[in-house]
């Protein structure tokens, strides 16, 4: 049997997009009242809900206290109805971990950290549906829930990741994309000044064929930031509709 | 723009799994229509011709498309193909539905989509807002697609209506399915099925012919018997592998015996080990059946038509020029144009009713024992890429006139004044090999290997060097020779002939005068040759004590040198072995060959023989050293001990001892192996050594462990020297290119397994060109004996069989095989026995290496298979040996083939 065909001969990819077309995005800010900032967000299957909580004191040992900044917790967790095949573990395990600390260095690198000293700020994740991509879910949900939150950043952190088959780089993948198991690059930007938040890849791609990748992710977390500044702005209208302005 | 629709799909991973999966539907795909307006600003631009009226059908003479079902892109691809078929849409369901069951046909398909002169245009339905079909409760998916076919059928009738209401422009369904047909028509779209609408093409009666004949009344004149037992359904065979109660192989029918082959079982040997020790122990190897065909391998063919004794008929069979493939029934109303002349068919079917399989003709070769059509016939059988270069790969060449400009001498040595020089076969036109030798100021002797750089013309990916990848290696016929790259490079750019400014990469050695190397380095360079010699002048030139210039010194002093490498070499254990080589002298007018000649050995061939084995090793080296995960390198495994048998033996029946434990005893126990009575024994025993070798790979230094190269002796080895021949020098040049930093890297030259897959494709090439080479040497050695008659040759026992001996001629070069049954005559005696090889017919006995004397005949009863006939003339054995006078035996006569009698 052929296996799938990621992106047809007419430029179409397995769910109909074109190369660099994201998926359907759609977010909500404050959906909790309790906490101090939250955000949803669905990039099409995968779907992410962030909360944010700061900046407070530090909670636990006093020693953990930084006295120039604020201290950026993350924390990331997937619920166990998330994939396909029931997950056993919603958090703590070493993938997890591995996302709260990506996350954390993102936003590490966003906020405004040194306007808080001897402060924490907390940022929770959970991704409720996975189907590739949650990464740059978590981040664009994140960002909203921070932006909610009014905790002062550089910028919005969009994030997307994109692929590479044969020869032209696929923006936003989708779980079946990542599956095939090509390279994978992930982009965290600020899209204003151009600056990376965070870069990863984990598998082997040609040197010659990187620049080409990261244009297109580049170029989708551009688009990612046009859509989130759609959704901030609507949400900043509607408030200011309910205070009655 | 995009409008999402989500659908759940189970698959069985382990246990019931729910995936959902998002399903975008466009609505910016076009038609593919020029001129339709609503389509104009889509993505893809306009494929189909707007007004297609080239095509007269009596069925549907307004212009129209045609949309064609799974089915029939599946079995008439043939006709698809015909240039006379254009402006046909591909839906993307019946294009993934191909993709599934058929991999050949999806590629070709998507050839004839690349071409644009056939205006295929191929519709993504599934994504299309107003196409996409969702199934439905209950539905198959055979039976969705099909709905979905019809619907996009639809859609495109009344899309194309809403277009130009005048033009009636309609889009016509093919489809074979019955049911399927007519539901078409109530839903109002014109339908026809494939043979109807051929048939209606009345410009094009030759495209019938072409049709695959799958309707049932094909098998008519069966009476219905089953001949063969059904094969069990796919989904048992699967289930049988799992369980270990079936084998998966694959089969290959013997090349010399139709009716014998052998199955290649998959998976790990201890299944295999299993299975011998089951069957009973005299067997050496276990025997099976076969139960089911998990995938065919089925190809185009070409072979002769025999016609049908009755004049009317229509059917007709076909005999492959392959042996091992059956006669195949075809239907052609252009019988007797096509007898006598080579012809090219597909298989359709194989109906277990019916003795031969089904088949459509597919193209006209020419005449059969036509000199170009046999060489045509030798290049389509073993698979040998021949078209001319295609316009796309020309346009890369460079243009001409054509010079080294200053941009080109970046990182590159200026080399031209040396005293450079060729020294080749004569007429020889790719010279891809110079030598220079100069005695340096500390008394060191500077030794220079210059090879034409072809990877400066072939840049990696482009259709140029995808084309040369293709073909692999260039191909050397009797008086034909298929390049692997385009005449312009290979005998002219890159040739590096003399007194003119090449493009070279140069291995230059500094070696003392005991010709041991003591720095080794690599650059591209310029060049210049002195002059372009034949191995003769160059002989002369060494020899001749009057002539002392700079070219002669240089060649003496490599001389000098390739001896003592050559010495050193076999002492490390290289082996020195040989096989009867024969060149043809040609008519010039006619081509037709007019004498035999054994290649002639001069030490001039073994001097640049050594520089090129000494120049391969150290690019060799040096490759793997800069890239131990992705070099390219050769290697020669060595034989199992059992491949030797024939050979101890056969020289233990001389009283000589041959051991076979190294190669280094294999050659020494070869060189003592002489006999003062039998001078020619030594060749015999090294061409039979010959036969027990194995073959020479390309391998990816990363997917293997075991680097040797037997026959050379030597620890690594690669192809650096031939690279206007052959593929794998390019991928090497460009790999010391990279290693040496005078060009760039690209992602393909370092993943392993996309050179992995190079090199499989070119260790095919290589045997298949092979294959080929032999063959025209077979077939000109039966144009040399038509021409010669008769003739009584001396010959040496070569194999003892058990029915016939194989016998070689060494005026000729050639080997046969001497038969000693034959289906008229009376069986003589024979006993054969395995211990010392030997045959004993009536009182005589045969050993190997025997002398004896053989007629050679050409046996054309056989219009397809010519050959060349061997009977034994001494000694003589009353009742087999035939009398040494046979001019009057009338040979030509072609033997009454017994007729089938069909049940």
């Amino acid at each position: 049997m052929a296996g799938l065909e990621l992106l047809s001969d007419q430029g179409y990819r397995v769910d109909g997009r074109r190369a660099g077309e994201l998926r359907k995005i759609q977010a909500r800010m404050g959906v909790f009242a309790q906490a101090d900032g939250s955000a949803y967000i669905e990039q099409g299957n995968t779907k992410a809900l962030a909360v944010v909580y700061g900046p407070h004191e530090i909670r636990g040992s006093r020693a953990r206290a930084l006295p120039d900044r604020a201290l950026v917790n993350c924390q990331y967790s997937s619920a166990t109805f998330s994939t396909g095949e029931r997950k056993r573990r919603p958090h703590g395990d070493r993938k997890s971990c591995e996302m709260g600390l990506q996350l954390r260095q993102t936003f590490e690198a966003a906020v405004l950290t040194q306007l808080h000293p001897r402060s924490q700020i907390d940022i929770y994740v959970q991704v409720l549906q996975a189907d590739g991509g949650t990464y740059a879910a978590c981040v664009n949900a994140a960002t909203l829930a921070v932006l909610d939150a009014g905790i002062p950043m550089r910028d919005f952190v969009c994030a997307c990741s994109a692929g590479f088959v044969d020869g032209t780089a696929l923006a936003d993948l989708s779980h079946v994309e990542e599956a095939a198991g090509g390279p994978q690059l992930a982009l965290a930007l600020l899209p204003s000044s151009g600056q990376i938040a965070l870069l990863e890849m984990d598998a082997r791609l040609h040197e010659d064929q990187l620049e080409q990748v990261l244009e297109a992710a580049t170029q989708a977390a551009r688009d990612v930031h046009t859509l989130l500044d759609r959704v901030v702005r609507q949400h900043v209208q509607e408030a200011s509709i309910l205070l009655g302005d | 723009m995009l409008k999402s629709r989500t659908f759940l799909k189970k698959t069985r991973a382990g246990g019931v799994m729910k995936i959902v999966r998002e399903h975008y539907l466009r609505d910016d795909i076009g038609c593919g229509a020029s001129g339709c307006a609503a389509c104009g600003s889509a993505h893809e631009g306009p494929v189909l011709e707007p007004q297609p009226l080239d095509r007269v059908s009596s069925l549907c003479p307004q212009p129209h498309y045609l949309l064609p079902d799974t089915n029939v892109l599946l079995h008439q691809i043939d006709v698809l193909e015909d240039p006379a078929i254009r402006n046909v849409i591909v839906l993307q369901t019946v294009l993934q539905e191909v993709r599934n069951r058929s991999a050949p046909v999806y590629k070709r398909i998507r050839d004839v989509t690349n071409n644009q002169e056939k205006h295929f245009y191929t519709f993504t339905n599934e994504h299309h807002r107003e196409t996409y079909v969702e199934q439905l409760q209950g539905e198959t998916s055979n039976d969705r697609n099909d709905r979905a076919i019809r619907v996009a059928a639809k859609w495109y009738n009344e899309h194309l209506k809403k277009m130009s209401a005048e033009n009636q422009l309609r889009v016509i369904f093919i489809t074979n399915d019955r049911k399927n047909k007519e539901k078409a028509i109530e839903e109002g779209i014109p339908a026809f099925t494939c043979e109807e609408y051929v048939k209606s093409l009345t410009a094009n009666p030759e495209l019938i012919d072409r049709l695959a004949c799958l309707s049932e009344e094909g098998n008519e004149i069966d009476s219905g018997k089953i001949i063969f037992s059904e094969h069990l359904p796919l989904s048992k065979l699967q289930q049988g592998i799992k369980s270990g109660a079936y084998l998966q192989g694959t089969f290959r029918a013997s090349r010399e015996n139709y009716l014998e082959a052998t199955v290649w079982v998959h998976g790990d040997t201890e299944d295999n080990k299993e299975l011998k020790t089951a069957v009973s122990e005299k067997m050496l190897k276990p025997t099976g059946r076969v139960v089911g065909i998990i995938r065919r391998n089925w190809r185009p063919y070409c072979g002769m038509l025999s016609k049908s004794d009755i004049k009317e008929s229509r059917r007709h069979l076909f005999t492959p020029a392959d042996k091992r493939i059956p006669r195949i029934r075809i239907e052609t109303r252009q019988a007797s144009t096509l007898e006598g002349q080579r012809i090219i068919v597909a298989i359709d079917g194989w109906p277990r009713n019916s003795r031969y399989p089904n088949g459509h003709f597919v193209k006209n070769l020419g005449e059969v024992g036509d000199k170009e059509t046999e060489t045509e016939v030798l290049l389509l059988e073993h698979d040998v890429p021949h078209q001319p270069f295609s316009q796309a790969v020309l346009s890369l060449l460079p243009k001409m006139p054509w010079s080294i400009t200053e941009k080109d001498m970046k990182n590159r040595e200026d080399l031209r004044h040396l005293c450079v020089c060729s020294v080749d076969p004569p007429g020889c036109t790719d010279i891809d090999d110079a030598l220079h030798c100069r005695e340096l100021e500390n008394g060191n002797l500077e030794v220079g290997v210059h090879i034409a750089d072809v990877s400066y013309f072939i840049r990696p990916g482009n259709a140029l060097d995808q084309e040369s990848a293709r073909r692999g290696t260039t191909v050397y016929l009797c008086e034909k020779r298929i390049d692997m790259v385009p005449e312009l490079l290979s005998s002219n750019l890159c040739s590096l002939r003399s007194n003119v400014d090449r493009l070279a990469f140069s291995c230059i050695w500094e070696m003392n005068h005991n010709a041991e190397i003591l720095k080794t380095r690599f650059t591209k360079s310029v060049i210049n040759s002195k002059a372009s010699l034949t191995y003769a002048e160059a002989q002369m030139r060494i020899d001749s004590a009057t002539m002392n210039d700079s070219i002669t010194t240089s060649l003496r002093g490599l001389n000098k040198l390739a001896k003592i490498l050559k010495k050193g070499r076999i002492e490390n254990g290289a082996l020195t072995l040989s096989s009867p080589e024969v060149r043809f002298h040609m008519d010039s007018e006619t081509h037709d060959p007019i004498d035999l000649q054994t290649k002639e050995l001069r030490e001039t061939n073994s001097m640049v023989e050594e520089f090129m084995l000494l120049a391969n090793i150290s690019v060799a080296k040096k490759i793997h050293e800069e890239f131990p995960e992705h070099a390219l390198l050769r290697k020669h495994p060595a034989p199992p001990p059992s491949n030797y048998e024939i050979l101890v033996k056969a020289a233990k029946s001389k009283n000589l001892e041959i051991k076979t434990d190294t190669a280094k005893a294999l050659a020494d126990s070869l060189d003592r192996a002489d006999s003062l009575t039998f001078p020619y024994l030594n060749t015999l025993l090294r061409i039979l050594a010959t036969r027990c070798m194995m073959q020479a790979v390309y391998f990816c230094s990363g997917m293997d462990t075991d680097f040797h190269h037997y026959g050379l002796a030597s620890p690594i080895y690669t192809h650096f020297t031939s690279p206007i021949r052959r593929y794998a020098d390019i991928i090497v040049h460009r790999l010391l290119a990279v290693a040496v930093g005078a060009d760039c890297t690209y992602p393909e030259l370092t993943d392993k397994h996309k050179l992995a897959e190079v090199c499989k494709n070119l260790n095919f090439r290589h045997k298949m060109a092979q294959y080929a080479q032999r063959a025209s040497v077979a077939f000109h050695t039966q144009l040399f004996f038509k021409s010669k008659g008769i003739v009584s040759e001396e010959a040496y026992i070569l194999f003892v069989r058990k029915n016939a001996l194989v016998v070689l001629i060494p005026k000729y070069g050639l080997e046969g095989t001497v038969f000693f049954e034959e289906k008229d005559k009376p069986k003589p005696r024979l006993t054969y026995d395995d211990e010392i090889p030997s045959l004993k017919i009536e009182d005589t006995v045969f050993h190997i290496f025997d002398k004896v004397k053989v007629k050679i005949m050409l046996d054309s009863s056989n219009l397809q298979h010519q050959k060349i006939r061997m009977s034994l003339v001494e000694p003589q054995i009353p009742g087999i040996s035939v009398p040494t006078d046979t001019s009057n035996m009338d040979i030509s006569e072609p033997e009454t083939k017994k007729k089938k009698l069909q049940k």
